[in-house]
């Protein structure tokens, strides 16, 4: 569960990042997703599952941070944390049904066990939750609420606020968090993946704000639900829509801008740490990008792939510059970021850095050797397993479908089109996707 | 903060790359499907079938941690696992990870302050490749000057980027070197920075040669596999190795507490923070440490779930602080704490919030806990029986980790029984007995501002870093 109100940036990123991973790495063992949509317009996507007597669940909205209001970076993380922080009373068919406090619904939960999660990210906002099957009909309908009546208390909003702008203090201290915020700032000066939360623009949410935001985007023609476990297609057509039932219709909502490439630039900031933190990328690839298999080969080789890749061979196996460098194109639904990160002994900074860069040039220049290219199919493809063995991992995956319109096929397709991927197609990819003059690099705590 | 503190916490438990978030062990696996064997080398292995998905975690562990280490070769637990990755008599030098990798497998090690394991996770018909592959560096690692420096540099990177960069890390270390004074437990499993400047490659070559030993070593496998499948190849790769004597260390008991002692770390970051850690007994034997089971349910009223007595009284009530947190665990070789901590929310100092940490065990020991609340947390051992068991590696995780403190696989389910018959009176009764001042050390950063901190002018545009 999470109880922080706002997560730091990097971790949604870094969850993203693991998230993408996880669907990358689907097929063969046949995941038999049943999808259809309610009549108000929500998308279910079911994996039925008898195997374990557990409930596994999400729903998303096109909710996440993108849509924040200008000058109120937060909102989307600030409006999902506070579902959980008060339900209002409503009046229903079956009945009047009463507020609930946050100690209420945290109680109600914890009495039948049951796991509610969040998750924002600049993309999407929602709900998981976790229960044993036999306590779904005290979840879901608590669920269901949360999602549709929040109170959004003041008092509470205050107090949240205060914590957020706490751990957003504290996080500035942070080179890590530090040289995040500013690669974003660098990648994406004109789009919204490029905001994020400051003192000020935390201190302007107000209580109207997240009514406005959840009214706007919490609606259910635009609901994602995914589940996995120990039901019928039948009880989970009924629990979609429990879910959705109590949520209004929403307009069509505003495209927004294209993500432009700018010139590469280069930020240095000072920081007493004993290591430079270093990022270096630029917007990489969005979902439904012909390029997504050839730069998931080729990035397994670049960074991705552990101790195998190229990066981790040359900065920390031949060189020891670092504990752990790695590279990933992280799809969003516009170009997400290409990002190649470390860190390092301050005074070894511009080695490592150089190092980085022929690397990379390299790769760009030459591609991978054949060679290479089946080294990382085979790991791909041979893991492919190991992505589908749990629940949890499943949830995550068929989600990203759901969420991201990716054909229903797409995992079981997905080793046929790893395999066939050539290194010529991963250079040319490559080369399509980064150009080294356009890479941004944030170094914190550089040597001067 | 809460991600603070278990980030700070977690620190304890080193892997070998980065991003790699081991499942906690947390509760107990059923022992229904659990079949164990033992070698005659000495080597013991133990089975968990779980079918549901074609894949294995394989994981050998061995008993030896940082509590087996003396002043002066600190962190050498941590340097020899970093070198298991560096070649054997068959192997190149990071040839294993790569043979890993083309199998379409994960592997990874970590070292924690009482073992050091090394895993695999794979689609199951490449068990035995794995198993070979861990065979091999079990019995035949070398030791070269060149990758040894190499690799020891990388180390010193993994500690300034987990411990010196991090000012809750930081306290957490100085926090253990205060509590014990003679128990190794004070050591920070990566090494003190000296100890870790002056390592040599005979440090980590003899620490192999003396712990690393098939009747040292526990095997866990789990997942889509027959104990008569894992016993043959068990005994076909491991079972050509010799026992050979474990060295019994001397016990380096900590002598009792006598007051309060209290340590200070002055650090760039925005919140003060406060630690308060409290010795308290370990769980060893299951039937009769009525006092570690009660202990573990204390902790679990005050800080088990979203709404648990911290947060909701000093977090969401009262405001007074921003994150606070308690946790215990009693399954470990040596001893324990008990620690509370938090982050006090503006306008509060570390000094309150140590009061009204402490005032919450105190309202405990005064009124008990209510039914509830045991109700609630008792709830949550059961549920966590059956979720767990979506995780083959997690499972693993938690044999592995009874295995190597002393318990067994076996009492998993006898101490979730145990701990559902703890009463309000026994969770009174611990909150009585062991918060006084005797045995409570206090760690408290002190915030520093960062100095430079203003963002230099971008440089232009393409230009190398010099």
């Amino acid at each position: 569960m999470n109880k922080k109100p706002m997560p730091a940036d990097t971790m949604i990123k870094f969850l993203a990042f693991v998230f993408f991973s996880a669907i990358c790495a689907f097929s063969h063992a046949a995941v038999q997703i049943q999808s259809w949509s309610l009549s108000n317009g929500a998308r279910v996507l079911f994996v039925e599952n008898h195997s374990l007597p557990i409930l596994d669940l999400s729903v998303d909205f096109d909710a996440g941070s993108r849509r924040d209001p200008p000058g109120k970076s937060g909102t989307a993380a600030m409006t999902n944390a506070l579902l959980a922080r008060g339900i209002r009373e409503a009046d229903t068919p079956a009945g009047r049904e009463p507020a609930m406090s946050e100690a209420q619904i945290s109680d109600a939960f914890a009495d039948i066990a049951a796991q509610r999660g969040a998750r924002v990210d600049d993309d999407r906002s929602g709900m998981t939750l976790r229960t044993l099957v036999s306590h779904r009909d005290v979840a879901i309908p608590l669920l269901a609420r949360m999602l549709a009546q929040p109170a959004f208390p003041q008092d509470v909003l205050e107090r949240d606020k205060a914590r957020a702008i706490s751990d957003l203090k504290e996080s500035l201290t942070m080179p890590g968090p530090i040289a995040g915020r500013a690669f974003e700032h660098l990648l994406y000066p004109n789009h919204p993946y490029g905001l994020e939360p400051t003192e000020a623009s935390l201190q302007a949410i107000t209580r109207e704000d997240l009514l406005a935001f959840h009214a706007r985007y919490y609606v259910a023609n635009r609901a994602v639900i995914a589940m996995i476990g120990d039901i019928t297609q039948e009880q989970a057509d009924r629990i979609a829509r429990q879910l959705t039932s109590r949520l209004p219709q929403g307009a069509p909502l505003p495209a927004l801008p294209p993500v432009t490439i700018a010139p590469g630039r280069e930020e240095r900031i000072p920081h007493p740490a004993s290591q430079a933190h270093i990022l270096i990328g630029m917007p990489g690839s969005a979902y439904h990008d012909p390029d997504h298999y050839a730069l998931t080969v080729g990035n397994y080789i670049l960074g991705g792939g552990g101790f195998a890749s190229r990066l981790t061979q040359e900065v920390r196996e031949k060189r020891g510059l670092t504990y752990g460098v790695y590279s990933y194109f992280n799809p969003m639904a516009q170009p997400g970021p290409f990002q190649i990160g470390l860190q390092t002994q301050k005074a070894q900074t511009a080695r490592a850095l150089q190092v980085v860069r022929d690397t990379l040039g390299d790769f760009l220049r030459e591609g991978p050797t054949d060679a290479e290219v089946q080294a990382a199919k085979d790991n791909l493809i041979g893991g492919f397993a190991l992505r589908l063995d749990s629940n949890r991992k499943i949830l995550a995956s068929i989600a990203a479908i759901g969420f991201y319109g990716l054909p229903l096929d797409y995992l079981d397709r997905w080793p046929e089109h790893i395999n066939s991927v050539t290194a010529a197609e991963v250079r040319a990819a490559f080369n399509r996707k980064l150009q080294m003059d356009r890479l941004s690099t944030v170094v914190v705590g550089g040597s001067p | 903060m809460k991600s603070r503190a278990r980030a700070a916490l977690a620190a304890f438990t080193l892997s070998l790359l980065p991003a790699f978030a081991p499942a906690q062990p947390t509760q107990p696996a059923t022992t229904a499907q659990v079949t164990e064997f033992r070698l005659d080398n000495g080597m013991r292995v133990i089975v968990n079938e779980d079918h549901r998905a074609p894949t294995v975690a394989h994981m050998i562990w061995y008993r030896v941690g940082s509590i087996d280490e003396t002043n002066g070769t600190t962190g050498v637990a941590h340097a020899l696992e970093h070198m298991m990755f560096k070649g054997t008599k068959d192997l190149k030098p990071g040839e294993f990870s790569q043979r890993v990798a083309e199998l379409g497998g994960r592997e990874n090690a970590f070292t924690s302050k009482d073992y050091t394991a090394y895993f695999e996770q794979i689609e199951k018909s490449q068990l035995a490749k794995v198993m070979a592959l861990e065979a091999d560096r079990m019995h035949n690692l070398q030791f070269d000057e060149n990758e040894f420096a190499k690799e020891m540099r990388v180390v010193k990177e993994e500690r300034r980027l987990r411990t010196d960069d991090q000012p809750i890390a930081l306290l957490h270390e100085a926090l253990y070197a205060t509590a014990f004074a003679a128990h190794p437990y004070r050591h920070p499993v990566i090494g003190w920075p000296s100890d870790l400047d002056h390592m040599t490659l005979a440090d980590v070559r003899n620490w192999y040669h003396m712990w690393y030993a098939p009747n040292n070593a526990v095997m866990v496998v789990s997942g889509d596999v027959g104990p008569e499948q894992v016993h043959v190849l068990a005994q076909e790769y491991f079972g050509k190795y010799q026992g050979q004597p474990i060295p019994r260390g001397k016990p380096q008991d900590e002598p009792p507490q006598r007051g309060i002692k209290r340590v200070t770390v002055r650090a760039p970051a925005e919140n003060p923070y406060v630690a308060l850690a409290f010795k308290v007994p370990a769980l060893h034997d299951i039937e009769r440490d009525d006092d570690a089971l009660a202990l573990d349910v204390l902790a679990a009223v005050l800080d088990g779930y979203d709404n648990a007595r911290l947060s909701a009284k000093l977090v969401r009530t009262d405001r007074v602080a921003y994150d606070v947190d308690a946790s215990y665990s009693g399954i470990a070789r040596g001893p324990v704490l008990f620690i509370l901590d938090g982050t006090p929310a503006a306008g509060v100092t570390t000094e309150q919030l140590e009061k009204l940490l402490r005032g919450e065990v105190e309202r405990v020991a005064r009124e008990g806990v209510s039914e509830a609340e045991l109700n609630r947390v008792k709830n949550q051992l059961i549920a966590d029986e059956i979720y767990k068991r979506d995780s083959v590696f997690g499972q693993a995780m938690e044999i592995g980790a009874m295995e190597m403190t002393g318990l067994s696989y076996t009492q998993i389910d006898r101490l979730i029984e145990r701990l559902r018959t703890v009463t309000s009176a026994q969770v009174q009764a611990v909150a009585r007995r062991y918060f006084g001042d005797d045995a409570l050390t206090v760690g408290t950063l002190v915030p520093l501002p960062l100095s430079g901190k203003k963002p230099a002018p971008a440089t232009a545009p393409n230009e190398p870093l010099r």
